[in-house]
C-alpha cells in the first residue's frame, strides 16, 4: 500500500474517532434532555414517590435529599481538604507532606463502591442504621483528595514573589498565606471544589450502603435518605414504565446540575490562568 | 513579640491536623476492608478466585465468575476504546487549531463527568434494545462463525457492559494522551517531516514511538477506571454469576456483585466474601493506578 | 559626621551549601541614598534580604554575622522578624502587587493586616503614601480599580506606595527600575532622591549610571565579598581597589 494512501486512510480514522465520540456525547445529551424533559411535570418536584405499583408521584425527597447530603459532605470536606492542601503546597518539603500526598493519591484511586463498603463498616454498622450522614461521610472522602489537589496545585502556582511581598510587609506567615496568597488562588481553587460537586452530586455507588435510599422523607440525618442518583438507579431497574419514565425525569435533572457545574468550573479556570 | 509565635504555629498545628485526618481515613479503609474479609479471607484463602461456585443459599462463594466478568468486560472494553481514545488524542495534538481543542476538550469534560447511572440508564433502556433487535444479530449474521458470538442475544450481557465501558473510559485515556503527546518536543516533529515523511509516518515516528510508554501507562489506567466501574455495568450486564464465552450472554463483574448483593447479604460469611472481593477489587485497581500515575507524571515533567 | 543608621558587622550568607555573602561589613547612613553595585551573582540581591529578614525565609537557607539598625542587632534570637520587615520596607525587581486587590487596597493592606482599623487614618496614609510614591495624581480617580490594569511603571510606584504606607524608616530596593521603561525609570529615581529626606534608603542596580545619579554612597560587592565602599563620586572617579576600576570601566559584570 503507497504511503500516501495509509497516511489518508489514517486521517480518516482520526476524524472517524473525533465523530464518535462527538456523537456519542451529544447523543447521549440531548437523548436524556428530550426523554427527560417530556417526563417531566410539576409532580416530579414536589411530590414523594408513590407505592409500588401506583402511577404518578415524584421525586422531591430524592433532590432534596441529594441537595443535603452533597451539603453535609462539603461542610466535612471542603475546609479539611484546603487546609490540607495549603499544608502541602506551604510544607511541601517535609517527609509528612510527601507521606499525605501520597495517601490522597491512592485514596482518589479508590473505586467509589469501595468507598462505600468502607463507611458501611465504620458507620452504619455500629450504628446499626443506614443514615443520610453516613452517605455524607461517603461522599466526602471522595471530595477531600480531589479538592486538596487542587488546591495545592493552585497555591503552587502563585508566583513566589507575591509571598515575598506579602512578608516584607511584616504581615504574619499565617496572614500572608490566608488573606494573600488563599485569595490570590481562589478562582482556581473555587474550580477545585465545583469539580468535586460535580462528580458527588452524581455518585450511586457509595450511597447504596450508606443513605440507602427513602421513599419517604428522612427525619434528620440519622435517618435513610433518598438522593437523586439512587433514585434514578431503583427506577430504572424497576419493571414498571411510570418508574422508568421518572428515572429519565431524574437524569434530566441529574444531567443539567452536573453540566452547569462542569461549565462554570472551566470558565473560572480560564479566567484564573 | 510573642504573639507571632503562636499564630504562626498554631497555624502550622490546624494545617497538621488537617493533612492527619485526610491520611488516616486512607489507614481506616484498609482497616476496616481487612477486619471484615478477614472471615472470608480465613475460609477460603485463594481458592476463593478459583471457585465458579457463588451459592449464598449454601454458603459456597467462589468469585471467579466476577472476575471473569470484570476481566471480560475491562479488556473488551479497552480494545475498543484505546484506537479511539488515541486516535481522538492526535487530533487533539497534530490536527486541531486552539478553538477546536477547547471545543473538544469541553465534549471530554462532559463526557468524563456524565454520572455512571445515567450511562446506564441509557444502556439500559437504548444499546440493549439496540444490542438485542439489531447490532447483535447483526454481528452473528457476519461474525457467527467465531465462538464468543453465538447463543442468544440477552442484550444486557457482557458484550453491551463492555461497549458502554470503552465510552466510560476513554476520555480518561483521551486526555492523558493528550498531554502526552503535547509533551513530544516540537523539533521531533520537524525532523520526521523534513525528511519528507508524510504526516502519519511522523507521527508513527515522532509522537507515538516517543509517547509509547505513556501511553501503556494512559491505558492501564483506563483498565484500572473501567475495572472499579460499577453502576453502570451493573445496570447492562445482567448480574447472572455465569462465566460463559458467548459475549452476548449476561454476566457480572467483582463491583457488580458488591452493588448487588451487599445490602442484601444475610450471615456473616457472606457478607464478609463480599468484603474480601472488595478488598481484591481495591487491590488490583490500586495496582494499575497507581504505578500508571507515577509514571504519567514523571514523563510529563521531564517536557 | 553622618549618622549610622545600619551596620553591617561580618555578615555572611548561604543557599545551602553555597556562599553567597563572605564576611562583609560597612555602615549605611541615615537619609542618605546607599548603592549596592556588581556583575550578576555577586550576592547584592541576598546582601538586601538579609536586612529585612527575607533571605531565611527560604529553605535551606543560612545567615551568620549581625545588622544592627539603630544599634540593636536584628539577629538577636528575642528580635521578631515581622517587627524588622515593618520597620524595613522593600521594592522587588518585577512589580509585584497584590492582583487580586484594587490599588486601595494594595496600598493599606500591610497596615490592614497588621492590625490598623481606623478608616480616616488609613484613608490618609494611603493617599500621603501615593503622593511620595509620585502615583496620587494619575490614580486619585480609579483608587478601586484593579491593580493589575496599571502600566508596569504605575505598578511599581504603587508597590513603592504600598512599603511607604507602614512608614519604614528604610527602604530596600532591588533592581526596581530592570523591567521599566525609561520614562518610568526616571520618575522612580525621582522619587527615590526625594524619598532620603526622610527615610534611609538602599538600592541594589546593575545600571551604574543610576547609581550614579541617585546615589550619596556606593558599595561595590564581587563575588559575595565587599570590595569597595565610600562616596558614590570618589568610587566612581577615583576607584581605590583594581577591582572597582575595572568594573566600572565595563571590563566585566
Amino acid at each position: 500500500m503507497n504511503r500516501k494512501l495509509k497516511d489518508k486512510i489514517f486521517q480518516f480514522f482520526i476524524y472517524l474517532s473525533v465523530s464518535i465520540v462527538s456523537f456519542v456525547l451529544l447523543f447521549i445529551t440531548g437523548y436524556v434532555l428530550y426523554k427527560g424533559f417530556s417526563s417531566i411535570n410539576l409532580d416530579f418536584f414536589i411530590r414523594l414517590p408513590k407505592p409500588v405499583g401506583e402511577e404518578g408521584g415524584g421525586m422531591v425527597n430524592a433532590i432534596v435529599g441529594s441537595f443535603m447530603i452533597v451539603g453535609i459532605a462539603s461542610l466535612f470536606s471542603i475546609p479539611l481538604s484546603i487546609l490540607t492542601g495549603v499544608y502541602l503546597s506551604e510544607y511541601k518539603n517535609e517527609k509528612f507532606a510527601n507521606i499525605v500526598r501520597s495517601s490522597l493519591e491512592i485514596l482518589s484511586a479508590v473505586p467509589s463502591i469501595i468507598i462505600g463498603v468502607f463507611v458501611y463498616g465504620l458507620v452504619v454498622y455500629p450504628m446499626k442504621r443506614f443514615s443520610l450522614l453516613a452517605g455524607s461521610i461517603a461522599l466526602s472522602i471522595i471530595m477531600i483528595p480531589l479538592i486538596a489537589r487542587t488546591t495545592e496545585e493552585m497555591v503552587n502556582m502563585v508566583p513566589t514573589t507575591i509571598k515575598e511581598a506579602g512578608l516584607s510587609l511584616g504581615i504574619k506567615n499565617w496572614k500572608v498565606i490566608f488573606y494573600i496568597i488563599l485569595n490570590t488562588a481562589k478562582p482556581g481553587v473555587l474550580t477545585g471544589v465545583l469539580l468535586s460537586l460535580a462528580r458527588v452530586f452524581g455518585e450511586t455507588a457509595p450511597l447504596l450502603f450508606t443513605s440507602f435510599g427513602n421513599r419517604f422523607w428522612h427525619r434528620s440525618i440519622l435517618d435513610p435518605a433518598a438522593a437523586l442518583p439512587l433514585q434514578i438507579f431503583v427506577y430504572a431497574i424497576a419493571p414498571y414504565d411510570d418508574w422508568n419514565r421518572q428515572a429519565w425525569a431524574g437524569a434530566f435533572i441529574l444531567i443539567i446540575i452536573v453540566y452547569i457545574l462542569i461549565i462554570v468550573s472551566r470558565r473560572l479556570v480560564l479566567k484564573y490562568k | 513579640m510573642t504573639n507571632k509565635d503562636y499564630s504562626n504555629k498554631i497555624f502550622k498545628f490546624i494545617l497538621k491536623i488537617s493533612a492527619i485526618i485526610s491520611f488516616s481515613i486512607l489507614v481506616l479503609l484498609f482497616v476496616v476492608l481487612l477486619k471484615h474479609s478477614y472471615l472470608a479471607i480465613k475460609t477460603f484463602k485463594l481458592k476463593f478466585f478459583i471457585d465458579t461456585t457463588w451459592d449464598p443459599v449454601f454458603e459456597k462463594f467462589g468469585a471467579l465468575p466476577f472476575v471473569y466478568g470484570t476481566l471480560l468486560t475491562s479488556f473488551l472494553a479497552l480494545i475498543i476504546s484505546a484506537p479511539i481514545s488515541i486516535s481522538v488524542a492526535l487530533f487533539l495534538s497534530e490536527f486541531a487549531n486552539r478553538r477546536l481543542k477547547e471545543f473538544l476538550g469541553v465534549i471530554i469534560s462532559l463526557l468524563a463527568a456524565i454520572p455512571s447511572v445515567i450511562y446506564g440508564l441509557v444502556g439500559i433502556f437504548v444499546l440493549a434494545p439496540l444490542m438485542r433487535e439489531y447490532i447483535g444479530p447483526g454481528i452473528q449474521k457476519i461474525f457467527g462463525f467465531l465462538p464468543f458470538f453465538q447463543g442468544s442475544v440477552y442484550g444486557l450481557d457482557y458484550f453491551t457492559a463492555s461497549i458502554v465501558l470503552s465510552i466510560m473510559i476513554t476520555p480518561t485515556i483521551t486526555s492523558i494522551s493528550t498531554e502526552l503527546f503535547d509533551a513530544v518536543p516540537k523539533s521531533l516533529r520537524e525532523a520526521s517531516l523534513a525528511l519528507g515523511a508524510t504526516k502519519w509516518e511522523m507521527i508513527k515516528i515522532s509522537v507515538l514511538k516517543t509517547a509509547k510508554v505513556g501511553i501503556i501507562a494512559a491505558l492501564l489506567l483506563g483498565l484500572g477506571r473501567a475495572i472499579g466501574e460499577t453502576m453502570a455495568v451493573t445496570m447492562v450486564i445482567g448480574n447472572v454469576p455465569n462465566i460463559s464465552l458467548y459475549l452476548f450472554s449476561s454476566g457480572a463483574t467483582l463491583a457488580s456483585v458488591i452493588a448487588n448483593e451487599f445490602t442484601e447479604a444475610t450471615g456473616d460469611l457472606y457478607l464478609s466474601s463480599l468484603y474480601y472481593i472488595g478488598l481484591v477489587l481495591l487491590l488490583v485497581t490500586l495496582a494499575l493506578n497507581l504505578p500508571s500515575k507515577i509514571l504519567i507524571k514523571y514523563l510529563v515533567k521531564t517536557k | 559626621m553622618e549618622k549610622v543608621k545600619i551596620k553591617i558587622e561580618n555578615l555572611s550568607a548561604w543557599y545551602g551549601e553555597h556562599q553567597v555573602l563572605k564576611n562583609v561589613s560597612f555602615d549605611i547612613y541615615e537619609n542618605k541614598v546607599t548603592a549596592i553595585i556588581g556583575p550578576s551573582g555577586c550576592g547584592k540581591s541576598t546582601f538586601i534580604r538579609c536586612i529585612n529578614r527575607l533571605h531565611e525565609v527560604i529553605p535551606q537557607a543560612k545567615v551568620a554575622g549581625k545588622i544592627y539598625i539603630d544599634n540593636k542587632n536584628i539577629y538577636d534570637p528575642d528580635v521578631d522578624p515581622m517587627e524588622i520587615r515593618k520597620k524595613v520596607g522593600m521594592v522587588f525587581q518585577q512589580p509585584n502587587p497584590f492582583p487580586t486587590m484594587t490599588i486601595y487596597e494594595n496600598v493599606i493592606i500591610g497596615l490592614k493586616l497588621n492590625g490598623f482599623k481606623d478608616k480616616n487614618k488609613l484613608n490618609e496614609i494611603a493617599i500621603q503614601a501615593l503622593n511620595e510614591a509620585g502615583l496620587y495624581e494619575e490614580v486619585k480617580n480609579k483608587l478601586d480599580s484593579l491593580a493589575t490594569k496599571l502600566s508596569g511603571g504605575q505598578q511599581q510606584r504603587l508597590c513603592i506606595a504600598r512599603a511607604l504606607a507602614l512608614r519604614p524608616e528604610i527602604i530596600l530596593f532591588d533592581e526596581p527600575c530592570s523591567a521599566l521603561d525609561p520614562i518610568s525609570t526616571a520618575k522612580i529615581e525621582d522619587t527615590i532622591i526625594k524619598l532620603k529626606q526622610n527615610h534611609t534608603v538602599i538600592i541594589v542596580t546593575h545600571n551604574l549610571q543610576q547609581a550614579a545619579r541617585v546615589a550619596d554612597y556606593t558599595a561595590f560587592l564581587f563575588l559575595g565579598e565587599l570590595i569597595e565602599y565610600g562616596p558614590t563620586n570618589s568610587l566612581f572617579t577615583a576607584p581605590k581597589m583594581k577591582k572597582t576600576e575595572e568594573y566600572i570601566r565595563g571590563v566585566f559584570g
